[in-house]
């Protein structure tokens, strides 16, 4: 405005000092306000309970998945501090997992090499319904894969295809001795019961056509191999989660289910017409028991197993041709179906296995079931109909109770060991605390935003560890320094201890955890490896002493096999290769000490660079495509002489006449620091 | 000589075998890096130590400086001093079993002499790796050797070095006390009878 009249000039400044006295006043309220608000969230001694000191070590290793950073990133807690990134479906330039000629068949799968994944839910290996500290099962959603980490070496020693899934969410759900891992598919796919796998079929023939499938997996832990022992055809839904029963349940596995509708378009509306889907309740021994007594067809497929070996650590591959399968309108008494609020997310069985809390995200209330009316259910054929010759048990018949106003979003809930669970509302964005037995909500703590899962230690076992919980976030918006428009995501831990929740710490995580395993640190630590040992290195182009390191050509392929050791390479003077040559560097770093890896890199190679621990062999592709003398060395900071860990390879033009030729040092053949084998 | 004195004889010369048991001498090194600490355990007839492959990582760490690397073949009194031993234990019991005083003395007189020569010799040894450097080495500092101490410790650049006898040496020490008692203990009781 150019033309204020004279009242409004006399006036607007009066009006201007009384709004920002009112405005004033307001914002310090409101100010005041938020400020004892933060205060209250996190007391003065939160620090204290996370605070673990220099050189002390974390209560509990803790796994968190990175969603669709295809790894697992491992917290130590209380701190919080992120001890390592265990890369699993994903490559990994740092240390050269899926780039390296050993590690590559890892990702192999029926649609060729697939180097990335989605990875959901981490769940650890059980003896007698606890974790034991051995392994780490893990799945990929996208192209469904189950894998298996080492818990002594926190490396990646196994992958196995699952055939018959298209999007393997469902997975991977241990049972209490290890007996199998079970993984249901999410997307329900046309299968081809005749020529195995994916068939065709119109979009329009869903409801006819399309079927789920349910894995069951041996462990097989002794002698070291997963095995796809059979898998149950399911009603073409979507399979959500799942999670084993325990105690009174232990034979039994449940799995939520959507899309009952069987939609195959907008499923976000179609999907979510029904008022309930179901909760699907497996009997997994009587169908081990159905499986072995001849109940199951067989069927082809075509499905990869990945197997790291354990002493040259080289991944090969497998494929297998076949896959048996139960029809569970062939086998009683093995699957029913459970009514359940709709497109529900969670199922969590307590820790007395008596109770199945499903999560129904879209639902206003949390339904409890129980474990001893539904057996009860079955003996009085306490049916509503069935779905493929599936029964579907009456709502009211097995239901327990209600957990009334929870919050908004229910998604998952654990358990602690005072009776109480906990449950992620991811609309309102809180954790709620309730007592199993009364269903009556206890406490609730918000939370930084939107928690998709939490994880108590043993949370999902017979004995939790009520000391802590923690809550993985899917917005993370303001609670770090901005970063530009991609964020980490946020993990909160909250003491749950006492009768009131606590807020103890903030930290973020990558990429975007969809699950977590807690244990406590002295049943991994003291079997942590340290190194390789030399002497039991089985590679086949390993060299364990610097006087056998080779150079050797076989048509257009040249094979190096050299060593490490601080703080040289042998050789490091090389000649002979040319132009379009297949040159693959094998190197054995003979050291045999703790954390004394070499790193191996050389210009130009269209790859990454590869990591070597203390003891193993690890190769390495370079095509170089111009001649030239290229350097190569070591990448990781070694010795107090890592900067002069290096040497050349000389390139000639393709037909040279240049010899093969290599050394290291020019008067005395062997260097001070020789490797001595044992 | 009393027969409890005899027995006590051949209890010296037996005791001798805890060498074949247990390293007689220890090296600590200690380090920032190396907060687990690195031990090198030199027994009668081998090198050991904390881990499987310490030598080899005594090795790397004296290479920066040009110190020899060590392997237990370098070493010949690997090779014969079990013998030694092995002929200290039988003429002690042999001793023990004669009953002859002025035997005990010699064998006391002779093994107190191996004893020595051997701590001679590890001194010679130890002298010999830490000055004989090769001109050539990644690290030189004017001036300094490299001898670890022979008891006790010592800094060595970021090393704390400590030298000590280990558990395998109390046989020699109780084979020595023991001998040199019976001794003692046989002349009393032949002036008292």
């Amino acid at each position: 405005m150019e033309v204020l009249d004279p009242i409004s000039r006399l006036i607007a400044p009066r009006l201007g000092f009384m709004l920002m006295l009112i405005v004033g006043v307001v914002l310090q309220g409101c100010g005041g306000g938020d400020e004892s608000k933060k205060s209250d969230v996190v007391d003065s001694e939160a620090s204290a309970a996370v605070y673990v000191p220099p050189g002390q070590h974390d209560e509990y290793y803790s796994f968190l998945s990175g969603g669709f950073n295809g790894q697992v990133s491992v917290y130590g807690l209380p701190s919080g501090r992120l001890l390592k990134v265990i890369p699993v479906f994903s490559q990994f330039a740092e240390n050269g997992y899926g780039y390296n000629e050993e590690s590559k068949p890892m990702l192999m799968t029926s649609h060729g090499f697939v180097p990335w994944d989605d990875l959901h839910h981490p769940k650890l290996s059980r003896t007698d319904g606890l974790a034991d500290g051995k392994f780490l099962y893990v799945n990929g959603n996208n192209t469904p894969r189950v894998a298996k980490v080492d818990l002594a070496t926190f490396e990646t020693v196994e992958i196995m295809e699952i055939p018959n899934s298209a999007g393997n969410h469902c997975s991977p759900y241990p049972t209490n001795n290890n007996e199998y891992i079970l993984a249901g598919t999410r997307f329900s796919v046309p299968l081809d019961l005749e020529k195995g796998g994916m068939g065709d079929a119109s979009l329009e023939e869903y409801k006819d056509k399309f079927r789920g499938s349910i894995s069951f997996i041996k462990t097989n832990e002794e002698d070291g191999h997963m095995e796809l022992d059979f898998q149950v055809l399911v009603p073409g839904f979507d399979y959500d989660l799942a999670n084993g029963g325990k105690g009174p349940s232990e034979d039994w596995v449940f799995f939520t289910t959507y899309n009952t509708e069987k939609s195959r378009t907008l499923k976000e509306l179609g999907a979510s017409q029904n008022d309930r889907d179901y909760l699907a309740a497996i009997n997994w021994k009587l169908a081990a028991k159905y499986a072995a007594e001849g109940k199951a067809h067989e069927m082809p497929a075509n499905y990869y197993h990945n197997i790291k070996d354990h002493g040259s650590h080289q991944a090969k591959s497998n494929v297998i041709k076949k896959v048996r399968y139960l029809l569970p309108e062939e086998c009683p008494g093995m699957m029913y179906l459970i009514p359940a609020p709709k497109s529900p997310h969670g199922i969590d069985v307590d820790p007395t296995g008596e109770y199945m809390v499903v999560n129904g995200k879209l639902a206003s209330s949390l339904p409890v079931f129980s474990f001893s009316k539904m057996q009860k259910a079955i003996e009085n054929k306490d049916f509503d109909g069935e779905v493929n010759g599936i029964p579907v048990f009456k709502y009211e018949s097995v239901l327990y109770g209600e957990v009334k106003e929870p919050g908004l979003g229910p998604l998952h809930t654990e358990f602690d060991d005072k009776g109480n669970g906990y449950s992620t509302m991811f609309v309102s964005s809180e954790v709620v605390k309730w007592n199993v037995k009364d269903l009556q909500v206890l406490d609730r703590i918000p939370v930084y935003y939107s928690p998709g899962h939490l994880m108590i230690p043993g949370g999902d076992t017979k004995e939790p560890n009520g000391k802590y919980l923690v809550v993985m976030n899917k917005i993370t918006k303001d609670r770090y320094l901005p970063t530009g428009p991609e964020l980490v995501h946020a993990a909160q831990l909250i003491d749950i201890s006492g009768d009131k929740m606590r807020l103890l710490l903030d930290f973020p995580t990558l990429a975007e955890p969809h699950y977590a395993q807690a244990i406590a640190a002295d049943k991994v630590a003291p079997n942590s490896v340290k190194f390789y040992k030399l002497g039991d290195n089985t590679h086949p182009d390993a060299v364990k002493k610097e006087s056998d390191a080779s150079v050797t050509r076989q048509g257009r392929t040249v094979k190096i096999k050299m060593t490490s050791i601080r703080s040289h390479f042998t050789p490091d003077n090389i000649e002979g290769v040319q132009v379009g040559d297949t040159v693959i560097f094998h190197v054995t770093n003979l050291e045999q000490d703790w954390d004394v890896p070499h790193g191996f890199a050389v210009m130009g190679a269209n790859n990454s660079e590869t990591l070597i621990m203390p003891g193993a062999t690890q190769s390495l592709r370079w095509v170089p495509k111009q001649p030239g003398v290229y350097p190569f060395y070591c990448t990781d900071f070694c010795s107090a002489l890592h900067q002069e860990m290096q040497g050349y390879v000389r390139v000639s033009p393709r037909g040279s006449n240049v010899p093969i030729k290599f050394s290291t040092g020019e008067k005395r053949p062997v260097p001070p620091a020789q490797a001595s084998v044992n | 000589m009393r027969i409890y004195l005899r027995i006590l004889m051949v209890v010296a010369a037996l005791s001798l075998g805890t060498l074949f048991f247990l390293p007689m001498w220890k090296i600590y090194l200690e380090a920032p890096q190396y907060p687990e600490g690195l031990e090198l355990h030199i027994w009668i007839d081998k090198l050991g130590g904390s881990s499987e492959s310490v030598l080899q990582n005594f090795n790397i760490l004296n290479h920066y400086i040009g110190m020899k690397p060590i392997h237990a073949e370098s070493f010949a009194e690997l090779k014969y001093m079990p013998y030694i031993v092995i002929f200290f234990m039988v003429t002690g019991v042999i001793v023990g079993l004669l009953g002859k005083r002025k035997l005990v003395l010699l064998w006391v007189v002779l093994l107190a002499i191996g004893g020595a020569a051997g701590i001679a010799d590890f001194y010679l040894w130890l002298h010999r790796f830490g000055t004989n450097l090769d001109p050539t080495a990644p690290i030189k500092v004017p001036g300094m050797t490299y001898i670890p101490p022979l008891l006790g410790h010592k800094a060595l650049l970021n090393f704390n070095a400590l030298s000590l006898p280990a558990w395998g040496s109390i046989g020699i020490f109780l084979a020595l006390v023991i001998g040199g008692l019976v001794y003692l203990l046989s002349k009393r009781k032949i002036n008292s009878t």
